[in-house]
């Protein structure tokens, strides 16, 4: 499920589609089954799921090329996934095993994968918002074509430092994509409470930054619009922003008895704007799958879920030695 | 098969609680997120939600139960055909064979995890620095001042290696606000020397974005009391990613600029940092005294694959000191330079600390008390065995800083020799630092909030008795 090269053809094929369901049902089954090992007590401390957001990432990471970086908040576990990240690796992590990305060290909120360019995994609301301008800056200084997603939640949006970011990265005309997530909700802190301003991408426009709102239900919606955002940048244009509107069904974290909305409105969007129904919709009535192929696919993806909570829960903890192990690195991690 | 139903955590520390409400009865057909009881915790009713599908078999726990303990089965699943009763017997049996293997450590592990600390910590601890001079005996040397020695070690480094820049306010066109950058726009170029705008905690950001992208950023900031708007990006973003990542990412950036009181600048502008820094796993703090330090240890910092913060002095960027001629000069960070031999008492400081110190070990001289001045240089991490061994020979102790007093480089060091030194000490130890008051205006008050090589005189009269 790496980031691949995306398709010549202007319509989406049948193959393309299955892809999208694959990894946006993998996202979701993946996040129940963390939200169940939560449920037992195997994963612990702060745990924010993705359910309902999936078309974002796994459209965006359908525009994105092979070396293109991403970068986002606590709410992360979609974004490793969409990338290519094992999930074996990013669900011992959540239970602080030693097979997890971070050996057990980081847990939900911060995970890394050099290898699959995903820089985190930030635990500060708004924090990520400069070091992916930071990433791009190294690009750009390197001379390599490169983007770098940099995502952030509607809440994080009224951060200052995401504004001295968009001041920096157009002065500069930084290759970085601002993806805003917004899913209505700052925790419990609805947008409308949090702000005056009738959209969060046209707040871009005060430095010059082009943007767009897109339909994060509609996963070729959220492709198409990563695609024009990334030509943008490679053509060197500077930054761009997305402002992408999602809804979590779950609480802000597991627990987040979520009594600032009405369960009525959640099944609403559940029962109409389904990204996941949206495209096995697509697939049946376009016949590019049957009902049987579908079921496949879901039992090889409830396979591969289970197998990553296997691995999660036999995976031993980290060594006691590993308290004292990379506080300081002797040599530079990175490439240059 | 049968899928036991279990009482779910649903908040960090929740360990019981109760099981408010069933919305699906026996029988029903659950499907995968299908809300079906709601669950009181200490703080919420919540809503539970299905992660399996199938037919609810049996309920095992009635609604209004009151602590019901975090994963007892609550109900089980069958499938199609499936006897509820038996199926939740046999799942009972295989979660028993189960729980074994997901119990928390055991007390034996526990134990070990107590005493793992001390060894593992040892095996982890930096290799002792070497204990060579700085230089070879007979290097020509000639004098410079730390601010064109702060600009040389920049230079040399930007020409070692194209992925060093440097980025802060005023750094380039105005060749610095301290001109400590002066002429590197010129060599360099504006893609390496880069203007920012007044945007600490943005800029910090982005020169941790920039390390991680492969970088090695020079991050000027105008000083040090501005940094606090960056802080959270020193502090979480650049000194935690290599622990949170197990090693996977660091973060290889300076962040420098004057720290500590200048001159009439009143408290916004006069506050050392390097208690505050010096608190931090993952960083390393450096605060040279010297030119020939500022250069050595620079070079240093920017070649070192950790986060430092490299802590100068607005007073002492003018004065001048010997500075060896070799291509390759570096100091190692964590290393501390013992800057005058004496047998009577130890002073231990650094930056401009060192002022007072060797004043004041001037003046004691003339009455026969010989101080041992060690200037750290390093505060993190801190050259203690040098420390320890110098107050194992003069058997008593004074810091002198110009930080805020509780919680000081200076009470650190005290209980470090606390610790391993207790038995040598004479005399208790004396922290000498700035007075407990936010930095006056005021010409004299301001000499009063300082510290004062009459104090340490005084302090080291009184450790000596003499």
């Amino acid at each position: 499920m790496a980031a691949r090269r995306k398709s010549a053809k202007s319509n989406t094929s049948g193959d393309e589609l299955l892809q999208y369901y694959r990894d946006m049902l993998l996202i979701r089954r993946f996040e129940e089954k963390a939200g169940q090992l939560y449920g037992m007590g195997l994963i612990g401390g702060f745990c924010h799921l993705y359910i309902g957001q999936e078309a974002v990432v796994v459209g965006l990471e359908a525009a994105a090329d092979e070396g293109d970086k991403r970068v986002t908040s606590y709410r992360d576990h979609g974004h490793m996934l969409a990338c290519g990240m094992d999930p074996k690796g990013v669900m011992a992590e959540l239970t602080g095993r030693e097979g997890g990305y971070s050996l057990g060290k980081g847990g939900s909120m911060h995970m890394f994968s050099k290898e699959r360019h995903f820089y985190g995994g930030h635990g500060i609301v708004g924090a990520q918002v400069p070091i992916g301008a930071g990433l791009a800056f190294a690009d750009k200084y390197l001379g390599n074509d490169r983007v770098t997603f940099t995502y952030f939640g509607d809440g994080a949006a009224n951060q200052g430092q995401v504004y001295e970011t968009y001041n920096m990265a157009m002065l500069w005309a930084l290759p970085v994509i601002f993806v805003i997530e917004n899913n209505k909700y700052a925790m419990g802190t609805s947008v409308q409470r949090a702000t005056k301003s009738p959209s969060l991408w046209e707040r871009g426009a005060s430095f010059g930054i082009p943007g767009e709102e897109v339909d994060g239900m509609d996963v070729l919606a959220v492709k198409a619009a990563g695609e024009k955002a990334v030509a943008h940048c490679r053509a060197g244009k500077g930054p761009y922003i997305l402002e992408v509107m999602t809804y979590r069904y779950r609480g802000h974290s597991m627990s987040d008895p979520a009594k600032y909305r009405t369960r009525e409105e959640v099944q609403k969007i559940r029962e109409e704007r389904d990204a996941i129904e949206h495209v096995r919709d697509l697939l049946l009535t376009g016949k590019h799958a049957t009902e049987d192929e579908l079921k496949a696919i879901d039992k090889e993806i409830k396979g591969i879920v289970n197998d990553s909570a296997d691995f999660a829960r036999e995976s031993p903890e980290p060594s006691l030695d590993e308290l004292w192990t990379h506080v300081y690195a002797a040599e530079v991690p990175q490439e240059a | 098969m049968a899928t036991e139903i279990l009482m779910p955590a649903l908040s960090p520390t929740m360990e019981e609680g109760t099981l408010a409400k069933w919305l699906v009865k026996e029988g029903d057909e659950i499907t995968a997120g299908q809300i079906i009881a709601e669950i009181e915790t200490d703080k919420a009713t919540m809503e539970f939600e299905a992660v399996d599908e199938g037919t609810l078999g049996k309920i095992l726990i009635d609604e209004g139960t009151e602590g019901v303990k975090v994963n007892t089965p609550i109900a089980v699943l069958v499938e199609e055909g499936e006897d509820a009763d038996a199926a939740a017997a046999s799942a009972r049996e295989a979660d028993k064979a189960d729980a074994g293997n997901e119990e928390a450590p055991e007390p034996e592990q526990a134990e070990r995890a107590a005493e793992a600390p001390a060894a593992a910590r040892d095996k982890y601890r930096p290799p002792e620095p070497d204990r060579k001079p700085d230089w070879p005996e007979g290097t020509t040397t000639r004098s410079q001042t730390v601010r064109e020695a702060l600009r040389d070690a920049m230079a040399e480094e930007m020409r070692r290696a194209d992925n060093v820049f440097v980025m802060g306010e005023e750094v380039a066109e105005y060749q610095g606000a301290y001109k400590i950058t002066q002429g590197l726009l010129d060599e360099f170029g504006a893609r390496r020397v880069i203007d920012t705008p007044i945007t600490e905690h943005g800029f910090a950001g982005i020169g941790v974005g920039a390390a991680f992208g492969g970088l090695r950023p020079i991050v000027e900031f105008m000083t040090f009391n501005f940094a606090m708007q960056a802080i959270d990006q020193i502090i979480n973003s650049a000194a935690k990613t290599l622990y949170m990542s197990g090693g996977q990412m660091g973060c290889p950036i300076v962040f420098r600029g004057p720290n500590g009181a200048a001159a009439r600048v009143a408290a916004q502008h006069s506050q050392c940092y390097a208690a505050w820094y010096g608190h931090i796993p993952g960083l390393k703090v450096v605060m040279p005294y010297t030119a020939a330090d500022a250069k050595g240890l620079l070079k240093s910092a920017i070649r070192d694959p950790n986060p430092v913060i490299f802590l100068e002095n607005e007073i002492l960027y003018g004065r001048s000191f010997e500075v060896p001629e070799l291509d390759d000069f570096t100091v190692p960070i964590g290393k501390a330079r013992i800057a005058r031999k004496g047998d009577d008492l130890t002073i231990v400081t650094f930056g401009i600390g060192m002022t007072y110190a060797l004043e004041a070990a001037e003046k004691l001289a003339e009455d026969g008390i010989e101080a041992e001045v060690i200037d750290l240089r390093t505060i993190r991490p801190m050259d203690t065995d040098a420390i320890l061994a110098s107050v194992r020979k003069t058997n008593r102790l004074i810091t002198v800083e110009e930080g805020f007093p509780q919680s000081s480089v200076g009470n650190y060091i005290t209980s470090v020799v606390m610790e391993q030194a207790f038995d040598w000490l004479d005399a208790p130890v004396i922290n000498l630092c700035g007075k407990d008051v936010p930095m006056p205006y005021a010409a004299n008050l301001e000499k009063l909030a300082l510290v004062t090589t009459a104090e340490v005189v005084e302090a080291a009269r009184k450790v000596t008795y003499k």
